[in-house]
């Protein structure tokens, strides 16, 4: 960091760099600690002025308000952490189906600005205008009460032909789900192994073709068998439920989504997907012209010039910009409560309304989300290394 | 991120090379798929376009916009000061005017088309809005002093040398201008913070968070690349934590814990701390896009500071972070974006911004239930200030890209 | 950065004391706004100059924002009332400033010093009075409430019973939520609840049908009854859930200002009682009566013994009117909601004053 030599011990200490470097980061810290400590002082001193106290006894009391839907049982005489629990698995149901329909949005949205199609090129761009350029809030309003009530009636309305949406009865959206029967479950475990499998071959393939040239046929037939056969599972294997109206007005079978979390759903996942959308735009643009050229120049067609030579490349600039999207999409998730959707900021909310307690309230909801990134970020970081693996 | 090939396939629409059917049938329907899909594109566009005309013209009252035009923009806002904001606006408009003279002062033409378009379209609206004839007045005399303003700078650009950094002091001293104006206080009657609202509080609250969190951002990046262990820690801690928590959690803090943490009987008004929550939040964010732009500086440029004698200080202030900055600029705007929209979830902690106000308006009973209208409004100008913010961003990150 | 973080704070706090205690600072020890042991908010108000009034701020006959920008309502005339008498003028409309806070912040904004007065559909329990709970003060009930429940009539229900299976939209933090959740469980009724933070959007998602009922006190219920697109098709159920005393709330230990707020509370049903309204309060001050002539100020000194001017009373009925007027103006007339248990004791009402002598 600074010159050592000889004439060290002639340099006066206030021309020493190290000297200032130990005496600032001492003043920082020292400040920082003072800040800290006047600060809780305060509160604490507050806290007692007005005969509260600071801890976390009040989990254990009973909640006593109501919560419109869980997926545990919960009742109202329930203890405070059961509704933070029952809050914290609302908000992680909504945000790993965000996930995974965000992505899916925003890699469809970002390779549709690449579209030949003049329309689907446009429609992509603005809808990426539209969404980022306004605030989710406002956004969450119009799908709730815009587009789901508009869409929901008193009567079931049949959407897509198999979906159907009501205000009825509890309300939701109701979409063709599999039973849990026996069937169902094995049919779904012998989906997951063939997928397994299928990874498996695939890499087997891969290596017997690089190693020992062979053609790779017989594995490849084997995908496809692996493949019909899956399709098949897929199809009569679940045995798929689909919704039905019932003569009360109501809808049977089927999954039942509340309004609330189908209206916060859609509305993040279009909203994030705005953004990855254009992650992937962008990641798709950094990939080198040359690579394009020589895509095209093997004789391949736009679908698998982008399947087999861009996209995958892009990917390696789209992943590590995903993850500060996933996490965003996970904080904005506490917007649930404007809509009515009982999420844990929600919850926490409603605790910190019944018990009066801010910084115990405030602990739990940042320690929650915090945990809740940091796996994202772990996640993201082992997803971000396989595919620089492939890197040869 | 510079070397940016656009691919063949999104070549721009050449209309003009065979007329409008070769256009169609390339861009169109270039194969059956593509037709099929433009067809039902096509139709469905149609749909919602219908379907939209449909309500604006038969079901939707829109009433509710022109009977409380003052309201969305400026709020509560004395009626009898409203010339305080006029007077704001005229001195943004003549700065802005001017501005944009001399950064266009060496284009072939001031009043491109583009510009002409817009200041057409603000004429426009000038004329149109439902609001008192003086309020339309003023607000044309200040457009037309905008277009003023802009050959005036573009003269000035020519003729004064060093001009742009005068027009930066301008802006920064106008700010002071108007906070003064705004808040009174000096021989004016003083406003206090409860009577603004609408449009006017959620620029003043982003302007003002925008100017807090940018230095904020700047010295916390910096932190987090020093190498002095504690402060990096402290950095890495503060961005990291304020980045892992949504929001409307720190607003909580704001609006719940804030009154708590300091001493007993001060009480920061309540757009105060919905201020210093967003400042807060948002430093933590820019921090990380000034960071990214840090770390693409290369070693090289440190080196030749250091061999040239410079101090580390100095090689910070006048060699890494101007380079920094500048790659950061479309992170940072992107940032500043996201910040405007922010201000939304202020509703929610009761703070009468464009939002808040407009959830005040439909709870009159006699406008319930015209929330789609009212909805639709605000999310147009909500739009519009944050496209042109984008618009901006690209303009300036052109206008800075000396690489060739 | 933490340079940076505490000069912001700096300066945002520095922003801030100008306005609120520009005349305070230069008495020094009285600078603090907030009621501590020494030094009433009574006096901070009056060297301030301006009363800040915690309202709802979106309850159609209680407080809202009307179109030229004002407020509104019966919470709203309350503090009109009390700042008339506190600034000694009925022209009280630049010296009020509302604060709109929502059912979960009202509290900590009031024990922050932030308002100096709640007068936001509060209701008066035991936990939210005693020091060990919320710790604050409650005035005068100036409306007499309960919980009702408001169904759809094309919903079929008619008991709470009935509503086995359906949906309830509700505002959060409210003592209304758990008035129900208690009510159901007793019942051993299965329901969904779907909640809101505020009152709009539980309003918006019942005026949509999302909600088979909404619960809420029955005075909101029935303001909101009128503004719904066709009120024959909302009706309210005949369950009253709970008692809802709802009346303007100041901070505890601080028994001066909360004297005053009480008493003009009062004073304004004592007006009524009178018969002394917005009108007639000028001839009132003619009056022979003993009672008009010290309830007034003409005689005696019970203003003074409050901290106020004698002629408190004056101001605030000319500010407002009478508790009738007040409550003619904005919730009978606009939203059609019969008195009942508003009417003054002499109607069989349970509106009664302490006298003042």
């Amino acid at each position: 960091m600074t010159p050592t030599g000889d004439r060290e011990e002639r340099i006066p200490i206030w021309r020493d760099q190290r000297f200032w470097n130990i005496a600032f980061q001492v003043l920082a810290l020292a400040a920082v600690i003072l800040l800290l400590t006047t600060l809780f002082g305060n509160a604490l001193r507050t806290l007692q002025s007005q005969g509260r106290q600071f801890n976390f006894d009040f989990l254990g009391n009973p909640a006593s308000f109501n919560i419109g839907e869980s997926v545990i049982p919960y009742q109202t005489q329930d203890p405070y952490w059961k509704a933070f629990l029952v809050g914290l698995l609302n908000t992680l149901r909504l945000i790993v189906v965000g996930f995974v329909l965000t992505t899916i949005i925003g890699i469809f949205a970002g390779i549709a600005s690449f579209s030949n199609n003049w329309l689907v090129k446009k429609i992509s761009q603005v809808y990426v205008e539209l969404i980022r350029n306004t605030p989710l809030l406002l956004q969450l309003f119009a799908w709730y009460f815009g587009v789901i009530f508009g869409l929901a009636g008193d009567q079931p309305r049949r959407l897509l032909r198999a979906i159907f949406i009501t205000k009825r009865q509890g309300g939701g959206v109701f979409i063709p789900w599999f039973t849990g029967e026996p069937v169902s479950l094995t049919s779904f475990g012998l989906l997951i192994a063939a997928a397994i499998a299928a990874v498996v071959l695939w890499r087997w393939r891969i290596h017997v073709m690089e190693t020992q040239g062979a053609s790779g046929q017989p594995q490849a037939i084997a995908l496809a068998v692996l493949g019909i056969v899956s399709i098949f599972l897929f199809f009569f294997g679940l045995a798929w439920q689909f919704p039905q109206p019932t003569e009360a007005g109501g809808v049977t079978g089927g999954l039942r989504m509340s309004l609330e979390y189908a209206a916060i759903l859609a509305g993040l996942v279009f909203y994030t997907g705005a953004f990855i959308a254009e992650i992937v735009r962008a990641g798709i643009q950094a990939v080198s012209k040359g690579q394009w050229e020589a895509g095209r120049a093997l004789g391949l067609d736009a679908g698998k010039l982008m399947r087999l030579i861009v996209f995958p490349q892009a990917l390696r600039v789209i992943i590590p910009s995903l993850n500060s999207q996933y996490m965003n999409l996970a904080k904005n998730s506490s917007l649930a409560l404007a809509i009515g959707y009982p999420d844990i900021y929600s919850t926490a909310s409603t605790t910190f309304n019944q018990t009066g307690r801010p910084i115990e309230v405030f602990i739990l909801i940042a320690a929650t989300y915090l945990t809740i990134n940091l796996v994202i970020s772990l996640a993201m970081n082992s997803l971000n290394r396989a595919v620089e693996l492939k890197e040869r | 991120m510079t070397t940016t090939f656009p691919p063949s396939s999104s070549a721009p629409p050449a209309s003009n090379s065979g007329g409008l059917m070769a256009w169609l049938r390339k861009n169109l329907f270039n194969n059956w798929l593509n037709g099929i899909l433009t067809v039902a594109i096509s139709a469905m566009l149609v749909w919602v376009g219908m379907s939209f005309l449909e309500w604006a013209f038969t079901v939707a009252q829109w009433s509710v916009i022109p009977a409380n035009w003052q309201l969305y923009f400026v709020g509560r806002y004395p009626n009898d000061q409203y010339w305080r904001l006029w007077a704001i606006f005229g001195l943004v408009a003549i700065l802005s005017g001017l501005s944009w003279g001399i950064l266009a002062r060496n284009t072939a033409q001031l009043f491109t088309k583009t510009a002409l378009i817009c200041l057409g379209l603000l004429g426009v609206f000038g004329v149109i809005m439902p609001a008192p004839l003086t309020s339309r007045l003023l607000f044309l005399g200040a457009v037309i002093l905008l277009a003023a303003a802009a050959w005036g700078g573009r003269q000035l650009g020519h003729s004064v040398a060093g001009i742009g950094r005068w027009i930066s002091f301008a802006w920064i001293a106008s700010f002071f201008v108007v906070m003064w104006l705004l808040a009174g206080g000096f021989g004016l009657e003083s406003v206090s913070t409860g009577n603004w609202g609408g449009l006017l509080l959620t620029l003043f609250i982003s302007v003002v968070s925008i100017l807090l969190c940018f230095p904020m951002g700047v010295l916390l990046a910096l932190g987090r690349q020093s190498s002095l262990p504690v402060v990096r820690l402290l950095s890495v801690l503060y961005i990291e934590i304020i980045r892992g928590v949504p929001l409307i959690a720190i607003l909580f803090i704001g609006q719940n814990m804030i009154p708590l943490f300091l001493p007993q009987g001060m009480r920061p008004d309540n757009v105060y701390r919905a201020i210093l929550g967003l400042t807060l939040f948002s430093a933590a964010y820019l921090a990380e896009n000034v960071r990214g732009g840090l770390q693409a500086i290369p070693r090289g440029q440190m080196e030749a500071a250091h061999a040239l004698g410079l101090n580390p200080a100095l090689t910070t202030m006048l060699i890494i972070l101007p380079q920094a900055l500048k790659i950061s600029i479309p992170a940072i705007v992107g940032q500043f974006i996201s910040l405007f929209q922010d201000t939304t979830l202020l509703s929610i902690v009761s703070i009468l911004e464009l939002l808040g106000i407009s959830r005040s308006i439909l709870a009159n009973p006699s406008f319930i239930g015209r929330y789609w209208e009212v909805y639709l409004f605000i999310g147009v100008i909500y739009w519009l200030f944050c496209y042109l913010m984008s618009i901006g961003s690209r303009r300036i990150e052109a206008s800075l890209n000396t690489e060739h | 950065m933490l340079f940076a973080a505490t000069l912001s704070v700096a300066t945002l706090t520095a922003c801030t004391t100008p306005e609120t205690t520009d005349d305070a600072a230069a008495d020094g020890d009285e600078a603090a706004p907030t009621a501590t042991a020494e030094g009433s908010l009574l006096s901070a108000i009056r060297d301030r100059g301006t009363l800040v009034c915690g309202v709802e701020g979106s309850i159609p006959g209680f407080s809202f924002v009307e179109s030229d920008g004002s407020y509104s309502g019966l919470d709203v005339d309350v503090c009109r009332a009390v700042a008339a008498a506190v600034f000694e003028t009925s022209e009280v409309d630049d010296l009020i400033e509302y604060r709109n806070l929502d059912s979960t912040e009202r509290f900590t904004a009031l024990a922050g010093g932030e308002v100096d007065m709640l007068s936001r559909n509060t209701t008066w329990t035991s936990s939210r009075d005693a020091a060990g709970g919320n710790g604050m003060e409650f005035a005068p009930t100036t409306f007499y409430d309960g919980q009702g429940m408001m169904v759809t009539t094309a919903s079929g229900i008619q008991t709470l019973e009935d509503l086995e299976g359906r949906s309830v939209c509700v505002e959060t933090g409210t003592t209304t939520e758990l008035n129900l959740a208690d009510r159901m469980r007793e019942l051993g009724v299965n329901y969904n609840e779907v909640k809101f933070q505020d009152s709009d959007a539980t309003y918006a998602a019942y005026a949509e049908g999302r909600c088979e009922a909404v619960t809420s006190d029955r005075s909101q219920l029935a303001a909101r009854r009128t503004t719904l697109p066709s009120p024959d098709e909302h009706a309210l159920l005949d369950v009253t859930m709970s008692k809802e005393p709802l009346g303007p709330v100041t901070m505890n230990n601080d028994s001066e200002w909360f004297d005053v707020v009480k008493w003009v509370t009062y004073g304004l049903v004592q007006a009524e009682e009178f018969g002394i309204t917005q009108d007639s309060v000028q001839e009132a001050l003619q009056s022979e009566n003993p009672e008009i002539r010290r309830f007034l100020g003409v005689e005696g000194d019970l203003g003074s013994q409050l901290g106020l001017s004698n002629e408190f009373m004056v101001y605030a009925v000319e500010a407002v009117g009478n508790y009738g007027e007040v409550y003619e103006r904005n919730i009978g007339g606009q939203l059609g909601i019969d008195r009942g248990l508003n009417m003054l004791w002499t109607d069989g009402g349970l509106m009664y004053s302490p006298p003042f002598r």
